[in-house]
């Protein structure tokens, strides 16, 4: 099926009434989410995840990843109006975004998020459609090889870009691996680490892991850090929400840096949105005649960090859907839900799950209008979220929480495990340690070591087999040269030193 | 050594890291590393536990060496506190859900968040409390039909 047809098969399963539906609540969801402070994507997408169990695959996964993309619509709104992040995607949004609105451009700001979003959010998704069957069509050729140096390689860009200390994402890293070898060996049946409870026997859920790490820990979080803040008026009416002629002409270079910017930054694994933006923001004010102005209330600060969050989807979902490999905490829930239904993400899934793909795909191009329309004319409504106090809201993410951890196997043994794992999430928060590393060696860990013994057992144990096979040995020297890159600047400084 | 170290963040989930990385070596130490077949169930663990000892050293070693340079914040204990009591409740409320059941040990844990940790009036406690375990009793239990613990009491 060439990309056209693709997309046309595509379109008539997304545009059918219960996708669309399902397309709609993803939206709606990922704009409230992204509102709340303390309440992000991968946190509610694990707590309604075990809610989707009865679902199609395409209804499921259209609707999940509405709440991953229509998230980054939101986080803007709460950047503008409380000068907080509502993603962590948006904090840039905050230095222009919130001086616009306090010199009574609440709605330009708005208007320009919400416009630079659909623009560059469009253009991850075209971008997605066009360059994901080239790569599925050459990633056809990978053996178990070349899938452990993939996952390496993957996994050692994570950790390199997760966090401030290489040491910290490298041990969360390792955790995650321990946590997914819990259970029984696939292999041989020798049970690991279950310190004889049978109960842990079949291995940990990873629903369990992502509410904990996620959900538990974001309210706990939340609450460590009460702060009091003050919402600035939204104007009403549609009008109003509209930017400038001036305006839209002082973004049309922001539109395309954010485009580019957040598309590319976001097939590369452990980068994110949040980087994306970062550097979308640098650049602009790099290129700007007058870079003085940027934290003042410039429309072009607002629109390269909104820009570049939605772009940053559309690239993501890249590596997830042609590779099997989610290069972040929200796209890792992602690839666990397509595995729970039964669908296998990888190169062969445009072949064999035509319909959940490309169905994707189309619903993309659907809820980048659907979000358009949430976020300009209705924005004021959905600013009344932020006025829910928090001592309602946090009760019922514990609650959410909890009926998720349960209907995995209805035992109260594993909302015990969501409390143990919620505490994981809240002291490595604390201690500055990424949680990303943590939920991708638990994801990828089973597939990665069954990978390596496979690889192991073609060559009869002979470890070279990862370096004699050209597109392995590239991918694992390029894992290697990631993991050794931030030791360089030391190595210099000693070598000066010893000059 | 100095005192300020042993309380350091660093230090203790260095140390937490190593006593993880040992277990899982000398757990991983007692099964099949290579057979005959391949690598066995001990060869992906041990080689994780012995990085993850290695690492935990690096932690607390360059968390000596840059010692002088690091000032010492201040620990915000009061949030600290809010926190491991949320934590806490939430533990207990998950371990009597079996004797109280899921609506009633959630209301109990709502009063008690309500109340204690962000300092409301009784009536609003309450209020929230009965309210939000309606609510989910609507939403979960009688429009989904979720299947959540049932207590003594029936429900």
């Amino acid at each position: 099926m060439d990309i056209f047809s693709g997309l046309m098969h595509g379109f008539s399963v997304a545009l059918m009434p219960t996708n669309l539906l399902w397309c709609l609540v993803g939206c709606f969801l990922g704009t409230v989410v992204g509102i709340l402070p303390g309440l992000g994507p991968a946190a509610t997408i694990a707590m309604l995840l075990p809610m989707t169990y009865n679902m199609s695959p395409t209804g499921g996964i259209i609707m999940l990843t509405g709440i991953y993309y229509g998230a980054k619509y939101g986080g803007s709104t709460t950047s503008i109006l409380l000068n907080m992040p509502g993603e962590s995607s948006s904090v840039v949004t905050c230095l222009d975004g919130y001086q616009m609105a306090r010199k009574g451009r609440a709605g330009a700001a708005l208007g320009i998020a919400a416009i630079a979003s659909f623009i560059a959010g469009t253009f991850g998704i075209v971008a997605l459609s066009l360059v994901a069957p080239t790569v599925a069509d050459y990633a056809l050729s990978f053996s178990s090889p070349e899938y452990f140096a993939l996952m390496a390689l993957g996994l050692a860009l994570v950790v390199l870009l997760a966090g401030d200390s290489l040491v910290k994402g490298l041990i969360a890293l390792l955790i995650g691996l321990w946590l997914t070898s819990i259970g029984t060996d696939l292999f041989t049946s020798q049970s690991r680490f279950t310190f004889g409870q049978s109960s842990l026997l079949s291995g940990l859920d990873f629903m369990i892991v992502a509410i904990g790490v996620f959900a538990i820990t974001e309210v706990l979080n939340s609450i460590a850090d009460s702060e009091e803040t003050q919402i600035l008026p939204v104007p009403k009416g549609l009008r109003n929400l509209l930017p400038s002629w001036e305006e839209l002409k002082a973004c049309r270079f922001a539109f395309a840096n954010g485009s580019i910017v957040g598309f590319v930054i976001g097939v590369l694994p452990g980068a994110g949105a949040s980087i994306a933006s970062f550097i979308s923001y640098g650049i602009e004010r790099a290129v700007s005649k007058h870079p003085e102005k940027f934290g003042t209330g410039v429309p072009e600060g607002v629109a390269a960090p909104e820009g570049a969050n939605n772009a940053d989807s559309g690239g993501a979902l890249i590596p997830l859907l042609t590779l099997g490999i989610p290069g972040g905490g929200t796209t890792a829930i992602l690839l666990s839900a397509l595995v729970l239904w039964g669908v296998k993400p990888g190169p062969l899934m445009m072949t064999e799950s035509p319909d959940v793909f490309w169905g994707l795909v189309a619903s993309l191009y659907i809820g980048n209008v659907m979000l358009l329309i949430l976020n300009l004319p209705m924005v004021p409504i959905f600013a009344q979220i932020l006025r829910i106090p928090v001592y309602v809201l946090h009760p019922l993410i514990l609650g959410v929480s909890v009926i998720g951890a349960y209907s995995v196997s209805g035992r109260v043994f594993d909302v015990m495990l969501l409390a143990g794992f919620g505490l994981l999430g809240y002291a490595m928060s604390r201690l500055k340690f990424p949680v990303a590393p943590l939920v991708l060696g638990f994801v990828l860990g089973d597939a990665m070591e069954r990978a390596l013994r496979q690889s192991l057992m073609m060559s009869q144990g002979d470890l070279s087999i990862l370096f004699s096979r050209p597109i392995s040995a590239v991918m694992i020297a390029c894992a290697i040269v990631v993991l050794f890159l931030p030791l360089l600047p030391r190595f210099r400084a000693l070598k000066q030193a010893a000059g | 050594m100095e005192k300020r170290f042993l309380k350091d963040g660093d230090v203790i989930a260095g140390a937490a890291v190593a006593a993880l990385g040992v277990y899982i070596t000398l757990a991983a130490s007692k099964w099949d590393i290579m057979g005959p077949e391949g690598p066995g169930p001990g060869f992906f663990p041990i080689g994780y536990g012995v990085a993850l000892v290695a690492l935990s050293l690096v932690l607390i070693v360059s968390r000596f060496r840059s010692g002088e340079a690091v000032e010492q914040k201040s620990f915000d204990w009061a949030g600290f506190g809010r926190a491991m009591t949320t934590w806490s409740a939430f533990t207990v409320c998950a371990a009597l859900m079996n004797t109280l059941g899921f609506y009633l040990s959630f209301a109990l844990l709502t009063f008690f968040l309500v109340r204690f940790v962000f300092d409301r009036t009784l009536a609003s406690a309450a209020i929230t409390s009965l309210c939000s375990a309606l609510g989910f009793y609507l939403v979960f239990g009688f429009a989904l039909d979720v299947s959540l613990p049932i207590g003594f009491m029936g429900f």
